[in-house]
């Protein structure tokens, strides 16, 4: 069994990798649910898995490949059509570098 | 016109093959019926009018030139889960809750090839994360059979539509249990196939490693047409399974084959261990015995590894799928971001609800470094080790038959605080998403006038050994053929 200490969970850093602007007085309610989220899942560290390979598609077969052609075409105005700020064909995002 | 409520896909395809009445007519019917009732259930994020009515008309001008297949001109829901040209998709989320997919999913096209309509795309849990639907940006659904319950999730809306009656199908997806959980809670018969069966292109991704559409209808004979419509290699998705079953093509002309001989049935022990309700499928299991099929007890001996397992998966996937949504390309996007952090992190942290985000962190969590190897390559392990626990039963039995969830509907809110307690919804649902194997769940039984289900397990790509049970169970009972509002 591995031994995990999960009590020192970082919400401030997890939430930073993940993206989420998670308002601070959440921190401690959303680190709770967490914990027992992590708690409940390590129900699992308890079976034996010595020499099991580790299976990442269902029916273990093989990945897809295809000839390296073009075969689809892209409207760039009808994709833009969706974003929220586009001008000139780009997609427009606050300044970057200064 | 009368068209009569509840009537199966078969016997719309046959009035209309008869000329009883138009597309357009029962297309009108089904809007009308939505119009009025949809608030009685709040099934449908999007009722499309305009959209279906063009569709009507073209398959009526389809089947004038003797070009029909049977399910030219008949109207169905798509889950907000499949990209719609020309209709919104939503992922029943206020991330997506104003975009247009500029092209539809496989699933959608090969559905228009055969001629259907869509009247409207279905409510369900954000990105396909819940068992209740309640985490809709656009409200929870109410089941049918009674409205202060949930109708299970993700996909509650499409679930809720066809027992309701508003439709004769809906298509679903099911991740862990999606697709058959709200089956059974509903009262419906819904499949969710191998995985690879159907083209995951176009569809909203949650978990792409169990991710899989499928059919929500009132009987395993309209289950089985619908697979064979929506089923099939595509090139653009690369988890697709290239293979040509003869028995997939032949059903939606001949109908589901009965039987020829009778089966081994294998009883998984550990789905019955203090299991509520077992008398309901205990009687269902003596229905089937009266065809001669033999019972065997076997066992799966991971099943309970199955949730942590599958919440370690399934969130890491999600974390990943989910980052897509930046606020800069498509989705919701904040007010006056001060920098593009602040726009990637409020942009997100407004548009996913609570139950998104709670996965998000999760994944985020088991995927860092330093516990990548704890978390997600054991679980992987673990993975092996269940689809293992299947394989070994298959060599015994030609099915498995189990409860589809642990309990009946239950009411609005009874979960809703609890995210540990509702992720035990999917205790029997779960295990065969992660083998990647088809299982579909019947009506069998009522119990407090709430609808029980029966879950069907077959070996991969045995969807006929599964539908041709759960057709002859259908044959010799009316448990699929019982409605809201009448006395159960």
């Amino acid at each position: 069994m591995t031994d995990i200490d999960n009590s020192n969970i970082n919400i401030t850093h997890l939430a930073r990798l993940g993206r989420l602007a998670i308002a601070e007085s959440n921190h401690a309610n959303t680190t709770q649910e967490l914990e027992n989220i992590i708690a409940m899942i390590d129900a699992m560290q308890s079976v034996n898995t010595d020499g099991i390979e580790p299976l990442s598609h269902p029916l273990d077969s093989e990945q897809l490949l295809r000839a390296d052609v073009v075969s689809e075409s892209v409207s760039r105005e009808t994709f833009q059509k969706d974003a929220p700020k586009t001008e000139d064909g780009y997609y427009l995002v606050p300044r970057v570098v200064d | 016109m009368a068209v009569e409520k509840f009537t199966s896909l078969r016997d719309m395809s046959a009035a209309l093959a008869a000329g009883e009445y138009s597309s357009v007519d029962l297309t009108n019917a089904h809007l009308d019926d939505i119009e009025q009732r949809n608030t009685n259930t709040n099934s449908f994020i999007t009722i499309a009018r305009e959209h279906a009515l063009n569709q009507a008309q073209r398959a009526d001008e389809q089947r004038a030139k003797g070009d029909a297949t049977p399910l030219t001109g008949i109207p169905i829901a798509h889950k907000d889960i499949f990209c719609t040209e020309g209709l919104l998709t939503t992922c029943g989320s206020k991330m997506l809750s104003n975009f247009h997919a500029p092209y539809n999913a496989t699933v959608v096209d090969r559905l228009n090839a055969a001629g259907v309509v869509t009247v409207g795309k279905t409510n369900m849990d954000e990105f396909a994360m819940g068992s209740s639907n309640e985490t809709s940006f656009f409200g929870p659904v109410a089941n049918p059979w009674d409205r202060s319950l949930v109708p299970g999730g993700s996909s509650g809306g499409s679930a809720a539509a066809v027992a309701d009656g508003l439709v004769a199908c809906a298509t679903g997806t099911d991740t862990g249990g999606s697709i058959r959980q709200p089956a059974a809670l509903c009262g419906v018969t819904g499949l969710k196939p191998t995985y690879g069966r159907i083209s995951r292109y176009g569809m909203i991704a949650f978990a792409s490693s169990l991710d899989q559409a499928g059919p929500m209808t009132r009987s395993a004979e309209d289950t089985g047409l619908m697979l064979s419509y929506m089923a099939g290699f595509d090139p653009r998705d690369s988890t697709s399974a290239n293979r040509e079953d003869e028995w997939l093509r032949a059903i939606a002309h001949q109908g589901i084959p009965k039987l020829d001989q009778p089966l081994t049935i294998g009883l998984p022990k550990e789905y019955f261990d203090n299991l509520a309700n077992a008398q309901i499928i205990e009687a269902a299991q003596a229905e089937l015995a009266k065809n001669g099929h033999k019972f065997k007890e076997v066992s799966l001996p991971h099943t309970k590894a199955a949730i942590p397992t599958y919440y370690v998966l399934a969130s890491a996937e999600a974390s990943t799928n989910l980052s897509r949504y930046d606020g800069v390309r498509y989705g919701h996007r904040c007010e006056n971001p001060t920098s593009l952090q602040d726009l990637y992190e409020r942009s997100r942290n407004e548009g996913f609800g609570e139950e998104v985000k709670r996965r998000i962190l999760t994944g985020t969590y088991t995927l860092s470094v330093g516990y990548f190897d704890a978390y997600y390559i054991k679980a992987q392990k673990i993975r092996r080790l269940i689809a293992n626990d299947f394989s070994k039963a298959f060599e015994e039995v030609d099915l498995l038959l189990a409860p589809t969830c642990p309990t009946p509907a239950f009411s609005l809110n009874e979960h809703a605080k609890d995210p540990i307690a509702m992720y035990q919804q999917d205790l029997y649902t779960v295990p065969t998403s992660l083998a990647g194997l088809p299982a579909l769940s019947v009506p069998c039984g009522f119990v407090n006038n709430l609808p029980i289900g029966m879950q069907l397990i077959g070996p991969a790509f045995r969807e006929d050994t599964i539908l041709c049970v759960a057709a002859q169970f259908q044959q010799a009972t009316d448990w699929h053929k019982r409605h809201p509002g009448e006395s159960a």
